[in-house]
């Protein structure tokens, strides 16, 4: 049996399963979403360790390029750890937290159809597959920005799914121009018909359209504007699955399989990319000095950090792409712990005021410790996770000869590093104000996900190690550097690997 | 071709109703012309003039019948106004409910978050 499509049946069937039963049976929402989270994660880590190799699934027995199928290859295995092992810490994390809210059986449905999409856009090998799972994860987060259906979540809401509407328009566009000239839809057979020649202005515009549109789903600058109102607004849990894993699947992802491995980028395209990059970089950091709210300052610091990725990818060489992919990574664990920490200070202080907390490490020490290590890890000091993949990307920069690159990302680390002493020292050190004499550490499950978090963060530098790198990130590096050759792969996959 | 400058024209004005529109339901609008633009030319891309159903039988393979249109943009259109269809109704109930809080469907006064 092939568990390829499993990566979607479940998170699905658990949708369903809550939305029949859930209402009833209170209980039931939190157990499903945490055993489809579980069972999710376990075929990620056998697709990631067990296969070398393109696997191609053909949905129905169609064969390629009529039919539909599902492609997991290094980059895809990649991703999916990441997305599944983000899921299943937030899931546990929002047993506990979501009691806060009524209505806990919509939370777990939306929650489940928005990893369902995730999980299908990261292994579907059909641009419109791709569009429709990448629509499944959107609209699903426009709904979980406004669960709290208080002004600002219904503001950030609406704003958010015009931004996401817009940018779907331009990537479904892009999809129109795409099958007008190829006549396919098929990615690797995409990549055939567009053949090795010069690219004409059709794939200029269809490129220009993609980057407007994963742009705008990535929130780099100048496309960011609706990314520090959506994610604040949503409930915690919802946060660190936005800003943890999905900007990076429906953009950065989306962008880096089509532009790499379909299009095939060239020097303009990566200039653009970096370009944008920095920019993104240094706006969402100084953006982010300002701020006294504690989850929209982690929001503008998302922006900065994607910035890092695309940079890392966007130089273009089997180190830069390692650094930017390993930042991915760790940056979907430590912003996720950043916005956990976040939802356990709201859930006991009801407040996301830096300038009402202080003291709280002397109350709640769990999440004082794990928010430090997540805080220094973000701000790149050893020997956490994001130093050895901003130490890894600057290299990269070093190495190709561009020291101006260099020179931003070290600057913005070091403002990233002055933004996140102001959070430590207003929120978790120095003296505890009189009217937070009586909160108390957060419930259990909710511990459990901040230290497992915060462990990664403290562990993850050893994904480098020359066994694990070669079967997690090597692999996904090699999937970029192949570039057009994914079609190849997958093309040639057909005739031994193929599952029907 | 003027067909094809049509649909153009069409997804302008849906971005121009997005950018410059206060009202909230006006907003809506203009996804929504947006998205039929799109749906439009996806099947104007797929259609041949005098061209018939993609019917393949003895007859057609005579090769004395018109050529036939490519059906799988349609099939592709179906699914892209479903998910327009969900697009809108989840924009709408976020318009009924922000009008619940704040009385009003001018996004001039609706501004709670900036910074």
């Amino acid at each position: 049996m092939n568990i390829i499509p499993f990566l979607i049946i479940v998170p699905l069937g658990a949708a369903f399963l809550t939305a029949v039963i859930g209402r009833k049976v209170k209980a039931l929402g939190g157990a499903v979403a945490n055993l489809a989270a579980l069972a999710l994660l376990a075929f990620s880590l056998v697709l990631a360790l067990g296969g070398s190799g393109t696997l191609v699934y053909e949905v129905g027995g169609w064969a390629i390029p009529f039919g539909i199928c599902m492609v997991v290859d290094g980059l895809s295995a990649f991703m999916l750890v990441t997305v599944n092992l983000v899921t299943l810490l937030v899931a546990v994390y929002s047993v506990n937290y979501m009691k806060r809210y009524t209505d806990r059986w919509q939370f777990y449905c939306l929650f489940m159809l928005m990893v369902a999409g995730m999980n299908g856009l990261i292994i579907s090998g059909d641009l419109f597959n791709l569009f429709v799972f990448l629509e499944i994860a959107a609209i699903a987060s426009y709904a979980l920005v406004a669960f709290g259906t208080e002004r600002e979540e219904l503001e950030a809401a609406f704003k958010y799914a015009v931004m996401g509407t817009v940018a779907s328009c331009f990537i479904l566009l892009g999809i129109i121009f795409i099958y007008s000239s190829t006549s396919t839809l098929n990615l690797a057979d995409i990549s055939l018909a567009l053949g090795d020649g010069p690219r004409g202005r059709l794939v200029g515009f269809v490129t220009i359209l993609f980057l407007v549109g994963f742009g705008i789903k990535a929130a780099l600058v100048p496309f960011h504007t609706w990314l520090p109102d959506a994610h604040p607004s949503a409930p915690a849990p919802i946060s660190a699955m936005l800003s943890g894993v999905l900007i990076k699947t429906l953009g950065v992802y989306a962008m880096a399989r089509i532009f790499f491995n379909i299009i095939g980028i060239d020097d303009t395209m990566l200039s653009i990319l970096r370009a944008m990059a920095v920019v993104s970089m240094m706006v969402g950091v100084l953006l982010a000095l300002g701020q006294w709210d504690f989850k929209r300052l982690l929001a503008y610091h998302s922006i900065s950090q994607i910035g890092y990725v695309v940079l890392g990818i966007g130089l273009g060489t089997p180190l830069g792409i390692l650094g930017g992919l390993f930042h991915l990574f760790n940056h979907s664990i430590f912003k996720s712990l950043l916005f956990l920490n976040s939802g356990a200070v709201v859930y006991e202080t009801e407040t996301r005021d830096l300038r009402e907390l202080g003291g709280l490490n002397k109350r709640m020490p769990v999440t004082g410790t794990t928010s430090f290590i997540a805080s220094m890890s973000i701000a790149g000091m050893p020997p956490f996770n994001g130093f050895w993949s901003k130490l890894l990307i600057i290299v990269a920069c070093v190495q190709v000869g561009r020291y101006g690159c260099a020179v931003w990302a070290v600057a913005a680390s070091i403002l990233t590093l002055a933004s996140f002493m102001k959070v430590q020292r207003y929120a978790f050190f120095g003296q505890l104000k009189e009217k937070w004499a009586n909160v108390r550490e957060v419930p259990f499950l909710m511990k459990t996900s901040m230290v497992a978090l915060a462990a990664i963060c403290v562990l993850g530098g050893l994904l480098l190690l020359p066994g694990l790198k070669s079967a997690f990130l090597d692999r996904a590096t090699a999937t970029l550097l192949q570039g057009r050759e994914y079609a190849g792969a997958v093309m040639g996959s057909s005739d031994q690997e193929v599952t029907k | 071709m003027s067909l094809y400058f049509l649909c153009a024209v069409l997804f302008a004005i849906g971005v121009y109703c997005i950018l410059t529109k206060r009202n909230l339901i006006k907003i809506i609008i203009g996804v929504g012309i947006m998205e039929y633009s799109l749906n439009l030319l996806f099947i104007l891309v797929a259609y041949r003039m005098n061209s018939r159903s993609p019917i393949i039988d003895e007859e057609w393979l005579s090769g004395a019948l018109p050529p036939i249109t490519d059906p799988l943009p349609q099939a592709l259109v179906i699914t892209s106004i479903v998910i327009g269809l969900a697009t809108k109704a989840l924009l709408i109930c976020l318009a009924m409910r922000l009008y619940e809080k704040y009385g009003t469907f001018d996004i001039t006064e609706i501004r709670r978050l900036k910074g």
